[in-house]
């Protein structure tokens, strides 16, 4: 019963098609990682912030995608990965700091996960937006107590297109990882526990410990992302290292993309980074204001994000030629679901 | 005994805030995450009308609560309630209304910035020196206290007493099982959500007797309030009323033995225990 949820190695032969897949998904990184070579100055560095929220907002998914939780923890562990960077700068190689960041925030992540993962949703939803604060806390007070500044230094010489490379190797490694989950007995059974974690329990699913081994791999990401881009930063202090607006807008640009698809989040950094970008230079006063809006937007307006929005319209035009395999069951599915819907709104036009 | 004595006070005054959010969860069944807001708008609401009439601030309490009233009952009207509708399961309708009450949230922060700015808003009043067990405590947590007790209680009566609070509290139990009894669903919620958020605002109005505040604490009040209603359990206002006292002394204790800013870690380290030891709460049901 135990062994369901443990990843194991490809379950089934890769198929020509995955491989096509993986070439064009390589082809493709290769034509972004020539971008430095093309681009200089003010367009790179919002190259680079668009790899770095890629690799956020894509980790993010990893968890937060198939099991419908919304994790706002991102803030906490980009910045203690930032703080591992900071603190060992002087005594450890910085290679060596960026691997020790990954696994800090795993194990962050692990005690968290553990406490809060095994019960309702809501409860991880709630701890997760505090945990940046918390952290914040306990960092400002463990310098206070020792006595040091209360920022430190970062100082290696790295320059932009270095930063864009590295965050985009991460990215890569985001979207092989995500890949491979997505087709091994964890991602499967993440998938049941999406929709329906009574049924998932009943399948023999052990559904805590896969929540928390996907929550300590995309948390460990988030922590590597902000150990790369720390000596970006230079200098370090804890209200700017856990700005909890890292979380939020990881959450828009994700749900932006949509969460059904692998590259979903792709689709919403981009747009958002360059709005945002556009929001903070026109509107600086007002940048609260419209994170709400946007968030509002979202929620009523494209719940499924843009990739569901482009499938609707696929599969809307796929229903009209009649061509496309599964129309049927489409029909049967939606017809189920406006029925329910019918029957739901008229219980609560009765009560 | 001083922890003892602050903690009690301070607890008080968080109970009327967790009772909010306690109606808005509890029985309407929506994480609303703009509670702190609401809050920090009564406070400041509060702030405005004693630095223009110089009356009690407890007065602005009988402008602060009607006007949240309107204010969530509208919220709950026009943003919640369709997603209510839409909503295929409780899960979804989880994620949906987390994501909406945070935009709420955040443009509440936003209009609440352009109104009053982003400095720190305190005033003082009755900030006179009141003696208990030979120690001195400031006269205005008191009367605080003594407000949120009046209110608190009032509160506990009318959902105990009158045919409403009944219908709310049977709405608390089972939302469909309500509906079987000639329950109007709909209309509690909203009338619960609303409620919940005047008697928020009047903790925010009593809370900034003697706290100080900026725009940007909703979110830990937000975090205090959940805190609360979770580790007194979902649902059951004893258990917050018991649960709000024991933050009160936990974060008093925290402050003055350790270090102030080191109140929200408290909050959480409870939190921790009670998701691992009872995670329904300390008057919970235990579900399946």
């Amino acid at each position: 019963m135990s062994d369901v949820a443990i990843p194991q190695a490809v379950r089934t032969r890769i198929t020509a098609r995955e491989w096509r897949n993986l070439l064009i998904s390589a082809g493709l990184f290769i034509v972004a990682g020539l971008v430095p070579l093309i681009f200089g100055g003010y367009a790179l560095q919002l190259s680079v912030s668009i790899v770095m929220y890629t690799a956020l907002a894509t980790s993010w998914l990893l968890f937060s995608g198939p099991t419908n939780y919304i994790a706002l923890s991102t803030a906490a562990f980009f910045g203690i990965g930032m703080y591992t960077v900071a603190g060992g700068i002087d005594l450890v190689p910085y290679p060596l700091l960026v691997l020790a960041a990954g696994l800090v925030g795993a194990a962050l992540a692990v005690v968290v996960g553990l406490a809060t993962l095994r019960v309702s949703g809501v409860y991880f939803v709630i701890f997760s937006l505090g945990l940046a604060e918390l952290v914040r806390q306990i960092m400002t007070w463990l310098q206070h107590v020792l006595g040091t500044m209360s920022g430190l230094y970062v100082t290696i010489d790295r320059s932009e297109p270095m930063y864009f490379w590295q965050l985009l190797l991460l990215t890569a490694l985001v979207f092989l990882v995500g890949w491979w989950i997505g087709r091994s007995r964890l991602g499967f059974a993440l998938r049941i526990i999406g929709n329906d974690e009574v049924v998932a329990v009943h399948c023999g699913i052990n559904t805590a410990r896969a929540k928390v081994i996907l929550f300590v791999i995309s948390s460990a990401f988030a922590s590597i992302a902000g150990a790369i881009v720390a000596p970006r930063w230079g200098y370090v202090e804890p209200v700017v290292a856990f700005s909890p607006s890292v979380s939020f807008q990881v959450v828009i640009m994700a749900l932006l993309g949509g969460t059904q698809r692998l590259w979903g989040p792709l689709l919403g950094v981009i747009p958002f980074v360059l709005l945002w970008e556009l929001i903070s230079i026109e509107f600086p006063d007002q940048t609260t204001l419209l994170l709400g809006v946007c968030f509002l937007l979202i929620v009523y307006v494209i719940p499924n994000g843009l990739t569901g929005l482009i499938e609707d319209i696929w599969h809307r035009r796929g229903k009209l030629s009649g061509s496309s395999p599964g129309a049927l069951q489409r029909v049967l599915g939606a017809s189920a679901g406006s029925v329910r819907n019918r029957l739901q709104r008229r219980k609560s036009h009765d009560v | 005994m001083d922890i003892v004595i602050i903690g009690l006070l301070l607890g008080g005054t968080y109970a009327l805030m967790a009772m909010g959010l306690q109606l808005q969860y509890g029985v309407a069944r929506i994480m609303n995450l703009a509670n702190g807001e609401i809050l920090i708008a009564g406070a400041f609401s509060t702030f405005w009308f004693y630095a223009g009439t110089k009356a009690s601030p407890l007065w602005a309490l009988f402008l602060v609560a009607p006007a949240s009233f309107v204010l969530n009952w509208a919220i709950y009207r026009v943003l919640i309630y369709p997603l209510v509708r839409r909503a295929t399961s409780q899960g979804k309708l989880e994620v949906d209304s987390i994501l909406a009450t945070f935009g709420i949230s955040f443009i509440s922060v936003g209009i609440l910035l352009t109104i009053f700015g982003g400095e720190y808003l305190d005033y003082s009043y009755l900030a006179q020196p009141i003696f208990i067990f030979g120690e001195r405590y400031g006269l205005n947590r008191v009367v605080a206290f003594l407000a949120a007790v009046v209110l608190c209680g009032g509160l506990y009566l009318w959902l105990h007493k009158t045919r409403a609070g009944l219908a709310l509290r049977a709405v608390s139990v089972n939302p469909s099982a309500a509906g079987l009894v000639s329950i109007n669903v709909a209309r509690t919620s909203a009338l619960a959500f609303a409620l919940g958020g005047a008697v928020t605002a009047m903790g925010g109005g009593l809370l900034s007797m003697f706290l100080t505040f900026d725009v940007s604490l909703g979110v830990v009040f937000t975090l205090k309030a959940l805190v609360i209603v979770i580790l007194g359990g979902v649902g059951d206002i004893r258990g917050t009323i018991v649960a709000s006292f024991i933050l009160g002394f936990a974060e008093t204790a925290v402050a003055t033995l350790i270090d102030p800013g080191l109140t929200l870690a408290a909050a959480y380290i409870l939190f921790m225990l009670v998701l691992l030891i009872r995670p329904e709460g300390l008057f919970g049901r235990r579900t399946a």
